[in-house]
């Protein structure tokens, strides 16, 4: 990727030649060109990622790690190509601290069941924060409750910051991991994890990141943060669904009991016993998504030769554009109003409920999430029931922002 | 474009601006909770039947979208004064229709109809029949949270 790390440093950002290369965006949704603002929830697929999958299934679909022909040892070849890919997309120090899953959901459940059963006790402190996606809350409260142990909540301000004040309070010596999410998915706040990591390791606490929104926003360095654990989706930064990383580091893995017991994950197998394959392998029993894996390392070539920075360097300038476009209109109130914010913009309107917003808007075209973002501690942190949430990607541009502002103003319109 | 009447008439906007037989009922001798987890519409739904199985009095209280609170209100002021198998069989008339299982809505869903729309919107299905659901919950007394997202194909 030399030539495309070049390109990176020297050209502008040609969002119009970006958008091109996403096939979905070219179309009319209700007779209306399409504006999608919903790329917190998913982001569209650039054709590299769609024809990479394509390729896949049409010239070397085979299983991996177990045939002896042609076609097996590209597949298995394509699928560890990607692995060192996001090795080094996160700058992990080994590649087999690239763990496949499904997504960030089951990259936390298997820390919770594989690390957690073995390392929580009864009277044991997990702490998560008042912004968690439930994806970082369920396991964790499936685990103390399986366990005895205590679920702790770091509270956030009106702004949707973290107080890290009360958060060097709850570490003690009870507590036994921090589970926070880098980028909140319902308020856009950007967390201080270098912050956090550094307290809780001074405290002998382990810390696990959930990195679903901060992917394809941050560049992120697993070793320089010193995370133990990161967790991400594939489908959040331009790639499939079904396909996801957890990061762990090597020694703390190593030491984890498997996740799931099955074929491509042992050494030897006897009715008497077995012995488990190294890493990554140990967690990753059965036929993996390989295509989606292909799709995820494409997908990570197409965001490293525009480059992450200037991708957020972007979507900035979307969100302070929206920011003072939203906030000219009187009945909106922003939700989330951090000083560190990624390109996330959750509001209400008036008295008007979400999913109505949501069903106007979409009739104009323009695709935004409303609802409670699977953050409801979130939402009664702030009491509302729900938020709309508009979320921007890098193929995004300010007069789609426009057409968000009109379609809100004739929201108002149709409720006056 | 921009035309939203299908769905929002006028009529379930004043509904949703002006809900009637709103609030709690102190005297009803049957009631349920309804929750739509999709956009968290909550209500509470309270009926007082006779021992003839009319439909002496019934309120509903809580908070929702549009669709769900005009539903709500519209379905309060068409089931009072009426039997309760009236009230079940207007229930599967008004389900049918806004899923789009009937060509045409029945005549005896009178002003109910203006929900018909509802039927090109399946995300907002469940918003219009929530209210409908639980109203037949409070009927058979049952007494968990009618969820529209309880997994026993409620799909509407
Ligand atoms: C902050 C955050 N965490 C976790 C998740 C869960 O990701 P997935 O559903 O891909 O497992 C999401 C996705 O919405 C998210 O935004």
């Amino acid at each position: 990727m030399a030539t495309a790390h070049a390109e990176s440093t020297t050209q502008t950002y040609d969002v119009l030649k970006y958008r091109k290369d996403f096939p979905i965006l070219n179309q009319k949704v209700h007779g209306v060109p399409l504006v999608y603002l919903d790329n917190a929830a998913t982001t569209q697929k650039p054709l590299s990622v769609i024809e990479a999958e394509n390729k896949y299934y049409r010239e070397y679909n085979a299983n991996i790690h177990r045939g002896v022909h042609l076609l097996s040892q590209q597949a298995t070849k394509a699928y560890e190509d990607a692995r060192v890919k996001i090795q080094k997309f996160i700058n992990a120090a080994n590649s087999a601290e690239i763990i496949y899953t499904r997504g960030t959901t089951e990259g936390i459940n298997l820390v919770a069941q594989t690390w957690g059963r073995k390392n929580v006790q009864a009277g044991d402190e997990i702490l998560v924060s008042a912004m968690e996606h439930h994806s970082n809350i369920v396991p964790w409260q499936m685990l103390c409750e399986e366990k005895g142990a205590k679920l702790k909540v770091i509270p956030i301000n009106d702004a949707g910051e973290l107080l890290m004040d009360e958060f060097k309070k709850l570490v003690t010596s009870k507590t036994k991991l921090v589970a926070v999410t880098h980028v909140s998915n319902a308020l856009g706040t950007i967390n201080p994890i270098a912050d956090i990591i550094q307290y809780a390791h001074s405290k002998g606490v382990l810390v696990l990141i959930d990195g679903a929104q901060s992917i394809p926003h941050i560049k992120v360095d697993v070793q320089a943060l010193d995370c133990d654990f990161y967790a991400f989706s594939g489908h959040k930064i331009y790639a499939p669904t079904g396909i996801g990383v957890l990061y762990g580091k090597y020694k703390l893995l190593d030491a984890m009991p498997p996740y799931q017991g099955g074929g491509d994950m042992i050494a030897s197998v006897t009715f008497e016993k077995t012995t488990y394959a190294k890493l990554p392998n140990k967690f990753e029993a059965g036929t993996p998504h390989i295509a989606g894996v292909i799709g995820l390392g494409a997908a990570l070539d197409y965001v490293s030769a525009i480059g992450v920075d200037r991708i957020a360097a972007h979507e900035h300038e979307l969100l302070v554009y929206g920011t003072q476009a939203l906030s000219k209109i009187k009945e909106i109130r922003i939700i989330g109003t951090a000083a560190m914010k990624a390109g996330v913009i959750s509001f209400t309107l008036g008295e008007i409920h979400p999913h109505d917003i949501g069903t106007i808007l979409d009739k104009q075209g323009v695709a935004i999430r409303a609802g409670h973002h699977c953050a409801q501690p979130v939402m009664e942190r702030f009491d509302i029931p729900a938020t709309a949430r508009a979320s921007f990607g890098l193929y995004n541009v300010k007069e789609e922002i426009d057409v968000l502002v009109t379609a809100i103003q004739k929201t108002l319109e149709v409720f006056a | 474009m921009s035309d939203f009447s299908d769905l929002y008439q006028d009529l379930i906007l004043d509904h949703q601006k002006n809900p009637r037989n709103f609030g709690e009922m102190t005297d009803a001798n049957h009631h349920a909770d309804g929750y739509n987890p999709l956009c968290g519409d909550k209500l509470t739904l309270y009926l007082k039947l006779d021992d003839a199985g009319t439909i002496q009095d019934i309120h509903f209280k809580g908070s929702g979208c549009a669709i769900s609170k005009a539903s709500a209100s519209m379905m309060t002021v068409a089931l009072k004064g009426k039997k309760t198998a009236e009230a079940e069989h207007l229930f599967h008339e008004f389900h049918d229709m806004v899923m789009g299982k009937i060509e045409k809505a029945p005549e005896d869903l009178g002003k109910l109809k203006v929900f018909e729309g509802v039927k090109d919107y399946p995300a907002r299905v469940k918003c219009a029949s929530l209210a409908w659901h639980t109203m037949e919950a409070a009927l058979h007394n049952e007494k968990d949270v009618v969820s529209t997202d309880d997994g026993k194909g409620m799909e509407g």
